[in-house]
C-alpha cells in the first residue's frame, strides 16, 4: 500500500518540519539569565511525529481513492448507508432499548458517583445544549457564527443582573434569559444577515467581542471585570437544599433540558422551516428562487440558536454562582464550534458525542489538559481536511416516490 | 497643536504595523477568497523567531546591526515557511470545498499555532532586545516622535514601494494579478496557480514578520497572544480599505491607526477595541466592498 | 448511540475507579487541597504556590506529620476560570480535603467559595486580593495571607500625596479584575483626600499594539505622578514609552509590578519606579530557609506570591496541629486567637479573615533591584 516513493516523501516532510519547528521547538532562551537551552530531543519528536502522521494521512487518502475507484467500477454513485449508526437511529426495535439503557444510566449516575463527577457531567450536558443550539445556526442553516458566546453571556448576565436588582428567581429568568438572547440574535441578525458567509463570520466575531468588552468596561451596569457573585442556585419549591442535593437537582434539570432540546431541535429539522434552513445552507440563490423568505429564515435560525445559548447562560450563572466577563471569550465560541464541527454539522447524535468527548476527556486525562486547546485547534483543521461531515454525518429524511405504472 | 502632532505620529506608527499585517490578509483574500485567520499567528511567530535569534546572537556577542539584520532575515524566512506550510496543510486540500470549510480550518490553525508557541516556549511576557538604537540626532524631538517610530515609518514606506513594484512589474506579480482576476483563465494561459498561491503566502508572511520584528522592538516585549488582537485589527483595516485591494489595505490601516490614536487622545481609551470592532461591523454592513474595493455581483 | 453508550460505560468505569482510589484511604492522612492556575497563561501566578505547599508539607511529614498523621496534598488546576473553579472545588470536597490553600485569582475564588462554605472547609488564599472577599462578610470560611486591594491603594495614594507631594495624579488601569479594582480605590481615596486631584482616569487594553497615545495623554495632563493598577507587562510598556518621550513623571504601581521580571523587561527605564509590595521579609530566617530550599529542590528562584503561599501553608498546618482536629470551627478558633511563626513574622487573623500584620510597604527600583523606601 505504501510505496517507496511515499516513504521518501515522508522523509522529506520530516526534514521540512525539523527545519520549520527548529527555532521554536529546539531553542529556548532565557533572556534574564542569558542562557540558551538546546532541546534536541524535541527535534526527534517532531521528526518522528511528522513522518508517521504523513504516512497515516497518505494511507487515509489512498483508502479513500481506492473506495471511490471501486464504486466507480461498480457503477454506483453512492452506496446507501445502512451501517450500524443509521440502523440504530431509524429502527425502533434497536433504537428504543438503547435509549432506555442510556436513560437508566443517566438517571442512576449521580447516585453512584461523587459530586465532582456529577458536576463535570453537568458541564458536559451544558455544552451538549450549546452545541445543539449552535448546530441550528452553523450546521443546519450554514451561517458561521463566531460570536455565539455573546448570547451565552447575555443569558448569564440577565440572570445575574435581574436577580441582583429585582430579586427574580431562576425559573422566571430561565425563559426570560433565553428570550433576551433571542432578541439580541434578531437585533444582530437584521443588519448582518445580508452579508456573505465569511463576512458574516467576522461580524459575529466582532459582535461577541463587543459584548464582552462592554461587560468589562461598563462598571455601573455589569460590575465590570470583578463580576457578580452570590447568584443563587435554582430552587425547588422553596426547599432548602444542601450542596450535594442542589448539584444533583441541577443535574436532573440539565438532563431534562437536553431531552427537551433534542426533541425540539429534531422536530424543527424536519419541519418546514428546518427544510428551508437546509436549502439555505446548500444554495442561497436557488433557495430564494424557490420562494423562501431568506431574511425570515435566517433570522429564525439566529434567534433560535441564541435562545438555547441564553438558557444555558442562565444555568451557567446558577451553577457557578458567579459571573465575570472572563468566561465569555472568543475561545469559548471556538470550543462550541469545535463541538459542532467534530460531531458533524447538522447531526444531533454527532454533536452530543462530540460534546461528551471534548468535555469529559480533558477532565479525566488531567495530565494532558495543557494540550487541550492545541487539540481543539488541530481537530478543526483535521476534520475539515479529512472528514468535513464530522464523526457522524447527518442523514436527512428521504422520501421515495414509488413509481406507479403510467396509465395511458 | 503639538499634542495633535504627537497623536498623529502615534497613529501613523500604529497604522504602519497594521498595514504590514493587513497586506497579507488582503493579498490572500484577493487570490483565493479566504480570510486567512491564522495570519495574526504568522506575525506572532515572526516576532518570536526574531526574539529567539536576536537573543541567541546577543548572548554570543554579535554587534547590534548584525543582530538586527540576521534576526530580520530569520523572522522573514521562518514566517514564510510557516505561511507556506499552513497553506499546504490547511487550505490547499480545501480549495474546492464549501466556502466555510477553509475558514473553520483557518480558525483551527490559529488556535493551534497559538498553543504550539505557548507550549513549546512560554506563556510569560519576554523582553525583546532593543534592536533599534536611540539616534542622537532625534534627541531634541524625542518627546514628539521616537527613533523606533521613524524606523517603522521608513521601513513601511520602503516595503510598500517594493511591494508595488513587485506586483506591477515582475513576472510573479503579473501572475498574481492574473490569478486574482480569474483563476481558471490564469490556469489556461499557463500560470501555475499553486505556485502563485504559495508565493502570495510567502510574501504576505514575510511582511507580517517584518511587522512583528518592528513592533516587538518598538514595544520591547512579546508573548504568544500578541497575534490575535493585532490580526483582528489588521483585518479590520483591510476590510475598511476594501479587502483584496492593496492600496486599500494601506489606506485602511492608516485610517484605523489614526482614529484609534485620536479617539484615545481626545476621548478615552476605555472603549478602544469596542470602537474598532464597531467600525468593522458598520463597514461590513453599509459598505461591504470597503473604501477602495469594487463590489462584485454574484452571478449564477 | 451504541458507540456513545460504550464510551459512556467506559468513562463511568474510569470514574468509579477514580472515585474509589481517592476515597478508600480517607481518614488516615490529612488531606489539604491546593487550587489555582497551574496551566495556561496564568500558570506563572499559580505554580509557585504549589511548590511552596510541597516544601512546607515535606518539612512537616519529615518531622512525623501533624499529630502523628501525614499530610497529603491534593493539587487541582482551575486555570483561573470561575466555571472551572467550581468543578475543582467539588473535586476537592468530594476527595475529602480538610482545608484548601488557594485559589489564586479573586474571580475563581468567589465562584468556589460557596462550595467550600457548604462543606465547612477553610480556604486560605495567598493571592486573592479583592476586598469583598473578606469585607462583605459573605464568606466566613475565607482567610488570606495577603492584604486586600484597598489597603494597597491606600498605601499608594498616601505615598503619592503625602511623601511625594503630588498634586495632579493620573490613574491608569488595565481593565482587569485586579488592576481596575485597585485603580477605583486609588481614585476614590485621592478624591476623598481632597489634597490632590485625579487629572486622568483611564483604562488601557492589554495586548494592544502600542500605548503611545495614552502616554501622550498623560503627558498633556502634566501629572506629577501616575498610579497604575495592573501587571508588569503593561507597566513596563508604559514606563518605557514614557521615559523614551523624556517624561520624568513618577510612576507608582502595585504588587503585580513589584516583580523582578518587571526590572528585567524594562531594563534601564525601570529605574526610579515605585511599587507597593508585602513588607520586606528577606531577612526573616523562615523566609530564607524556604527560598534556599526552593532553589535547591527546583533549581530556580521562587515565583510570584511564594512567601505568601508558604505563610498560608504554615498557618494552616499549624492551626490544624494546635486545634488537634480538622474541624473547621476548631481551626478557625486557632487562626483567630493564636499566632504562628511565618515568613511574615508572627501572624494571626482578624475577625474578617485578613491577616494582621501583613501590610504593604513602598519599594523603589534602585540600581536594578527593588529597595524598600524608608
Amino acid at each position: 500500500m505504501i510505496s517507496f516513493k511515499d516513504l521518501k516523501k515522508a522523509f522529506l516532510v520530516a526534514l521540512w518540519f525539523i527545519f520549520l519547528t527548529f527555532p521554536i521547538m529546539v531553542i529556548k532562551v532565557n533572556p534574564f539569565e542569558r542562557t540558551i537551552a538546546w532541546r534536541w530531543h524535541n527535534m526527534f519528536y517532531v521528526a518522528a511525529g511528522s513522518f508517521i502522521l504523513y504516512l497515516i494521512g497518505r494511507l487515509f487518502l489512498i483508502n479513500k481513492a481506492a473506495q471511490q475507484e471501486r464504486m466507480k467500477k461498480q457503477g454506483i454513485k453512492s452506496v446507501p448507508k445502512t451501517d450500524w449508526q443509521q440502523r440504530l437511529l431509524t429502527e425502533p426495535r434497536l433504537f428504543i432499548p438503547t435509549l432506555g439503557i442510556m436513560l437508566v444510566i443517566l438517571l442512576v449516575f449521580p447516585h453512584v458517583l461523587s459530586t465532582y463527577q456529577v458536576n463535570i457531567m453537568i458541564t458536559a450536558l451544558m455544552y451538549i445544549v450549546l452545541g445543539l443550539g449552535l448546530n441550528i445556526v452553523v450546521g443546519v442553516a450554514g451561517l458561521l457564527d463566531l460570536g455565539y458566546v455573546a448570547f451565552y453571556a447575555v443569558g448569564a448576565y440577565s440572570y445575574a443582573l435581574l436577580h441582583l436588582h429585582f430579586g427574580l428567581g431562576f425559573w422566571t429568568v430561565l425563559p426570560l434569559g433565553g428570550m433576551l438572547a433571542a432578541s439580541f440574535g434578531i437585533l444582530l441578525g437584521f443588519p448582518v444577515l445580508r452579508l456573505r458567509g465569511d463576512y458574516l463570520a467576522i461580524v459575529t466575531l466582532g459582535f461577541g467581542e463587543i459584548i464582552r468588552l462592554i461587560l468589562e468596561n461598563w462598571n455601573d451596569f455589569s460590575h465590570g471585570p470583578s463580576g457578580i457573585s452570590n447568584i443563587p442556585r435554582p430552587g425547588f419549591f422553596g426547599m432548602e437544599m444542601t450542596l450535594d442535593q442542589s448539584i444533583m437537582y441541577l443535574y436532573y434539570l440539565m438532563i431534562g433540558m437536553v431531552i427537551f432540546t433534542i426533541f425540539v431541535v429534531n422536530r424543527l429539522q424536519n419541519s418546514r422551516i428546518g427544510r428551508a434552513w437546509f436549502a439555505l445552507r446548500e444554495d442561497e440563490i436557488a433557495c430564494q428562487a424557490m420562494g423562501i423568505d431568506k431574511t425570515k429564515t435566517k433570522l429564525t435560525a439566529f434567534a433560535l440558536g441564541a435562545f438555547w445559548a441564553g438558557m444555558v447562560g442562565v444555568i451557567f450563572a446558577a451553577k457557578t454562582t458567579f459571573v465575570n466577563p472572563a468566561s465569555f471569550t472568543f475561545l469559548e465560541s471556538a470550543i462550541i464550534l469545535c463541538i459542532v464541527v467534530l460531531g458533524g454539522m447538522g447531526s444531533i447524535i454527532g454533536v452530543i458525542i462530540a460534546a461528551l468527548v471534548l468535555m469529559l476527556l480533558p477532565e479525566y486525562l488531567r495530565a494532558f489538559s495543557d494540550y487541550r486547546m492545541l487539540v481543539f485547534g488541530g481537530t478543526l483543521v483535521v476534520m475539515m481536511v479529512f472528514r468535513p461531515q464530522g464523526i457522524i454525518s447527518t442523514v436527512r429524511r428521504t422520501y421515495t416516490l414509488e413509481k406507479k405504472p403510467t396509465i395511458t | 497643536m503639538e499634542y495633535f502632532i504627537e497623536l498623529f505620529f502615534s497613529g501613523l506608527t500604529r497604522g504602519s504595523i497594521y498595514a504590514l499585517i493587513a497586506l497579507g490578509y488582503t493579498m490572500v483574500y484577493g487570490i483565493i477568497g479566504l480570510i486567512n485567520f491564522a495570519h495574526g499567528e504568522i506575525y506572532m511567530i515572526g516576532a518570536f523567531t526574531a526574539f529567539i535569534v536576536a537573543t541567541v546572537l546577543s548572548i554570543l556577542g554579535f554587534p547590534a546591526l548584525a543582530i538586527f539584520v540576521i534576526a530580520a532575515l530569520a523572522a522573514a524566512v521562518w514566517s514564510s515557511a510557516y505561511g507556506y506550510t499552513v497553506e499546504k496543510l490547511a487550505y490547499k486540500p480545501l480549495r474546492n470545498a464549501p466556502r466555510l470549510s477553509p475558514l473553520i480550518s483557518a480558525i483551527g490553525m490559529s488556535i493551534f499555532l497559538q498553543n504550539y508557541v505557548l507550549l513549546a516556549q512560554t506563556s510569560d511576557f519576554l523582553p525583546f532586545p532593543q534592536l533599534i538604537p536611540d539616534f542622537e540626532f532625534m534627541d531634541s524631538i524625542a518627546g514628539v516622535i521616537g527613533s523606533s517610530d521613524i524606523v517603522i515609518l521608513i521601513t513601511t514606506a520602503v516595503v510598500m514601494v517594493l511591494l508595488t513594484w513587485l506586483i506591477k512589474y515582475t513576472r510573479i506579480g503579473k501572475a498574481m494579478r492574473a490569478t486574482a482576476q480569474d483563476r481558471k483563465m490564469a490556469m489556461l494561459v499557463g500560470i501555475n496557480v499553486n505556485h502563485v498561491i504559495s508565493a502570495t503566502f510567502i510574501i504576505g508572511s514575510s511582511l507580517a514578520a517584518v511587522g512583528g520584528l518592528l513592533i516587538a522592538s518598538h514595544v520591547g516585549q512579546i508573548n504568544f497572544f500578541i497575534g490575535f488582537i493585532a490580526g483582528i485589527k489588521a483585518f479590520t483595516a483591510a476590510v475598511l480599505g476594501g479587502i483584496g485591494s492593496i492600496p486599500g489595505a494601506v489606506l485602511g490601516s492608516f485610517i484605523l491607526g489614526l482614529t484609534e490614536a485620536f479617539a484615545t487622545g481626545y476621548v478615552s481609551s476605555d472603549y478602544e477595541d469596542v470602537f474598532a470592532f464597531s467600525l468593522l461591523v458598520l463597514i461590513l454592513i453599509f459598505r461591504p466592498a470597503g473604501l477602495l474595493g469594487k463590489s462584485s455581483i454574484e452571478k449564477v | 448511540m451504541n458507540f456513545s453508550a460504550k464510551m459512556f460505560s467506559l468513562l463511568s468505569a474510569v470514574a468509579i475507579a477514580a472515585a474509589f482510589s481517592t476515597g478508600a484511604f480517607a481518614g488516615d492522612p490529612i488531606k489539604i487541597g491546593v487550587a489555582g492556575a497551574h496551566s495556561g497563561d496564568l500558570a506563572s501566578y499559580g505554580l509557585p504556590t504549589v511548590k511552596a505547599a510541597e516544601l512546607v508539607v515535606k518539612h512537616i511529614n519529615e518531622k512525623g506529620g501533624i499529630n502523628g498523621s501525614q499530610v497529603e496534598l491534593m493539587i487541582e488546576d482551575d486555570v483561573c476560570k470561575p466555571e472551572v473553579a467550581t468543578n475543582t472545588a467539588t473535586k476537592l470536597v468530594s476527595g475529602g480535603a480538610k482545608a484548601v490553600i488557594g485559589h489564586i485569582c479573586s474571580g475563581a475564588t468567589k465562584a468556589a467559595l460557596p462550595i467550600y462554605g457548604e462543606a465547612n472547609i477553610i480556604l486560605m488564599s495567598p493571592s486573592a486580593t479583592n476586598p469583598a472577599l473578606t469585607q462583605s462578610g459573605d464568606y466566613p470560611n475565607f482567610y488570606r495571607t495577603i492584604a486586600s486591594d484597598d489597603a494597597q491603594a491606600r498605601t499608594e495614594v498616601d505615598f503619592a500625596v503625602n511623601t511625594l507631594k503630588a498634586k495632579k495624579i493620573a490613574v491608569i488601569h488595565d481593565k482587569g479584575d485586579y488592576g481596575k479594582g485597585l485603580a477605583e480605590f486609588a481614585k476614590k481615596f485621592i478624591e476623598e483626600g481632597a489634597v490632590a486631584e485625579v487629572v486622568l482616569y483611564e483604562g488601557i487594553t492589554p495586548g494592544a499594539v502600542d500605548y503611545s497615545a495614552v502616554v501622550q495623554k498623560i503627558k498633556r495632563t502634566r501629572a506629577d505622578a501616575v498610579i497604575f493598577g495592573g501587571y508588569h507587562p503593561e507597566a513596563s510598556k508604559i514606563v518605557t514609552q514614557m521615559r523614551k518621550k523624556k517624561m520624568k513623571t513618577v510612576f507608582i504601581s502595585d504588587d503585580g509590578v513589584k516583580d523582578d521580571t518587571f526590572i528585567k523587561v524594562a531594563g534601564k527605564y525601570a529605574e526610579g519606579v515605585y511599587a507597593t509590595g508585602p513588607a520586606d521579609v528577606s531577612s526573616n530566617p523562615i523566609t530564607k530557609l524556604y527560598r534556599e530550599e526552593h532553589k535547591k529542590v527546583y533549581g530556580s528562584e521562587p515565583g510570584a506570591f511564594f512567601d505568601n503561599a508558604v505563610t498560608a501553608a504554615i498557618v494552616l498546618t499549624n492551626a490544624i496541629e494546635k486545634a488537634g482536629s480538622t474541624d473547621s470551627k476548631a481551626i478557625a478558633k486557632v487562626l483567630h486567637t493564636q499566632v504562628a511563626q511565618t515568613p511574615f513574622g508572627e501572624i494571626m487573623f482578624d475577625e474578617k479573615g485578613d491577616a494582621i500584620g501583613v501590610g504593604f510597604s513602598m519599594y523603589q527600583v534602585k540600581d536594578g533591584s527593588y529597595v524598600q523606601v524608608k
